[in-house]
């Protein structure tokens, strides 16, 4: 899944539009008026108008079970369901990371691994959930692995999952997110979700990061 | 009476609710949205799937609403229409739409939402304006589901949105009947 979305400083449209795909042909001057009287409209906002805004976590936590219950539905298998979920959190991602980038006062572009999942940790977690990311840290085993834990993950706090489904794991969604933000920066990557419960943390949830070889061999240019 | 039902939604919003990043809100409606479009290609379906999702939600809702506000029973509809709009909404989504067009039989309301929170930053393709796409068809989903919970039937549907070019986004609600509390089969 690789994506064109690059962090520039270009005012861009976070038009839903562009990933809708349009069904048969038409042409009708009646919808092209709408579609004119909309498109100056939706350019005209100012991007931070919702910024700050809040809704209530119930809503979010109803909205999230019912797209669960629907996936849920037209999936076979414990992995198609965590990859539409990454699906679905990509396309968040790919629309978070503009407005973030617009709205972080330091303008300069991360181009080393470290600084990029700095980013994730402080800044996208902290704007989309609240708060930090509990920790970052390197692999051991594997050059290219990194993880980043939360203790008590949003998205799965309401979610109950039945013994049959174990090995699920709603961060899937977060897994999406970060995804789509690390290929939007350059750093392509696979990001799966983990629960590793600890004592205090049953809910804990790991990201991992694999990057691809190309970004290694980037870093290690760069060094 | 509508000024009790706003002090009242006000201090559940500002107390008694955790809050989130109503982006983060926006974006997973609209990634949902976009993957019942990918899914279906047909946009009256994807309506009516939205409604669905929205009377699975608003089944749920209700007990959240009525376990958190702790109000009683409403006296008629057109209480019901002021709860739902100053306390319900204010509640879940932190806006109040305004009660607008109640008919002469008190049986009919609408709501005017001047901002939507799940359609900021939102543009539709023009096939979708073709075809009748209302894009947050959930809420009406919502508003059926929580209000057939309170034994009340009722049809709600857009009439109008600002995402199609229109100048405000309305839903109307129109109350079918007063359902009956029924007894379980079973039990005397």
């Amino acid at each position: 899944m690789s994506s064109s979305a690059s962090a520039t400083s270009r005012l861009s449209v976070m038009s839903m539009a562009a990933s809708l795909p349009s069904v048969g042909g038409y042409s009708s001057a009646a919808s092209s008026i709408y579609a004119k009287r909309n498109t100056t409209n939706i350019l005209e906002r100012h991007l931070n108008k919702t910024r700050g805004t809040e809704v209530s976590v119930n809503a979010f936590a109803f909205l999230f079970s019912e797209m669960l219950q629907y996936t849920q539905k037209r999936v076979n298998g414990i992995q198609d369901l965590e990859r539409k979920l990454n699906e679905l959190g990509y396309r968040v991602g790919i629309r978070a990371l503009d407005l973030l980038v617009w709205r972080d006062k330091n303008s300069k572009r991360e181009t080393r691994v470290l600084g990029m999942l700095y980013f994730i940790h402080t800044t996208v977690w902290k704007t989309m959930f609240g708060k930090q990311a509990d920790s970052l840290e390197k692999s051991t085993e594997n050059e290219d692995e990194y993880m980043i834990s939360d203790n008590d993950p949003m998205v799965s706090k309401f979610i109950s999952i039945p013994k049959d489904v174990s090995q699920l794991n709603c961060g899937a969604f977060m897994a999406g997110i970060v995804e789509a933000i690390m290929d939007g920066c350059q750093f392509p990557s696979r990001v799966t979700a983990h629960t590793v419960p600890i004592d205090s943390f049953p809910l804990r949830t790991t990201i991992l990061i694999k990057l691809d070889r190309e970004v290694l061999d980037r870093e290690e240019q760069l060094k | 009476m509508t000024k009790q039902y706003k002090t009242l939604g006000d201090d559940i919003w500002k107390n008694k609710v955790e809050k989130i990043n109503a982006e983060l809100f926006t974006l997973t409606y609209g990634s949902i949205v976009a993957q019942l479009v990918k899914d279906y290609e047909d946009f009256t379906e994807v309506n009516k799937q939205l409604e669905k999702m929205g009377y699975n939600i608003g089944t749920r809702l209700i007990e959240d609403f009525l376990a958190r506000s702790g109000v009683g029973r409403c006296q008629d509809f057109r209480e019901t229409a002021e709860m739902v709009s100053k306390v319900g909404f204010k509640m879940f989504l932190n806006i109040t739409p305004a009660v607008t067009n109640i008919s002469a039989d008190g049986r009919e309301f609408s709501l005017v939402l001047d901002e939507n929170p799940l359609a900021e930053c939102v543009e539709l393709p023009d096939q979708a304006l073709v075809d009748e796409l209302w894009y947050s068809n959930i809420l009406c989903g919502v508003l059926r589901g929580s209000l057939e919970m309170v034994q009340m039937q009722v049809d709600a549907f857009f009439v109008t949105d600002t995402l199609r070019g229109d100048d405000m986004t309305e839903i109307r609600v129109k109350l079918i009947r007063y359902l009956e509390e029924e007894v379980p089969a079973g039990e005397d």
